[in-house]
């Protein structure tokens, strides 16, 4: 698997192929689900937006009106960090300056907060007791790939923030 | 100043003036997702804490299921907050 390291005011990074197929993915399944319609019905969009006031409804909403615009531009713009900073081909290397790496990390978490939602992950769970579960059940099965993509990112973020504060 | 920030054309809520004075705090919720480092990482930026600091704040976090990060002026807890949405934390605002 893949490691970010320190490499002078950089933090680098080689993909495989594959590693950058599932980046590409689901940075642009963020970047969809954050313009295409944004249905707040959807539990993803109430993780990554939250209630600022659980109580008190109007309050929450005039919070929203006026700081939500920002905080979806924001969000889009840290999945593309990810987009952009990806190989346009196959795989290879990423360079990221201090800037990129923590729009990375951001986006990152967003990505992991989603399918975090996605898989059900609400208790502080075992990761790989969730993964004996789901390979026991259907080593086959999309549930499988998914927690091992979810696995995987939280890995790379956490080498992606070692890399960082490492300088 | 503690009032909520007025949009222009909307009426004043009348209903928070007694509480003008009151500060507010930004409350940061446990979350089985965010990791530990990047939890304390958020804390040292957004708000200049030193590591010990941000760490303890970040386990107070962890054990408790919450814990307050800032207080004052309701703006700038909302600030806060957004920023927080913004590094997918889950933070709130309440009254101290």
């Amino acid at each position: 698997m893949t490691m970010f390291r320190r490499s002078g005011e950089h933090c680098v990074a080689r993909f495989a192929p594959e590693e950058v197929n599932v980046l590409r993915k689901v940075a642009s399944e963020v970047v969809e689900l954050l313009t295409d319609g944004f249905d707040r019905d959807d539990p993803v969009l109430a993780r990554l937006f939250p209630d600022a006031y659980p109580d008190r409804p109007q309050d929450s909403a005039e919070y929203r009106r006026y700081t939500e615009g920002e905080l979806k531009t924001s969000k889009i713009d840290q999945a593309g960090a990810i987009l952009a900073g990806l190989p346009v081909t196959g795989g290879g290397e990423v360079r990221l300056d201090e800037e990129a790496a923590e729009a990375w990390l951001r986006a990152l978490n967003d990505v992991r907060l989603a399918l975090a939602v996605r898989l059900d992950l609400v208790d502080e769970t075992s990761l790989e007791s969730e993964l004996d579960d789901a390979v026991l059940r259907d080593p086959t099965s999309a549930r499988v790939y998914q927690l091992s993509v979810y696995a995987y990112l939280g890995y790379l973020q956490e080498s992606l923030l070692e890399a960082l504060t490492s300088a | 100043m503690t009032a909520p920030q007025v949009v222009p054309g909307e009426a004043p809520e009348v209903e928070e003036i007694p509480d003008v004075d009151r500060p507010w705090v930004t409350i940061v919720w446990n979350d089985p997702v965010n990791l530990m480092s990047y939890v304390t990482w958020v804390f040292q930026k957004l708000f200049g804490y030193s590591r010990e600091q941000a760490e303890k704040l970040m386990l107070d976090v962890h054990h408790k299921g919450k814990a307050v990060v800032a207080s004052g002026a309701r703006e700038r807890m909302e600030y806060h907050a957004s920023q927080l949405h913004g590094h997918g934390l889950w933070a709130t605002v309440d009254r101290s």
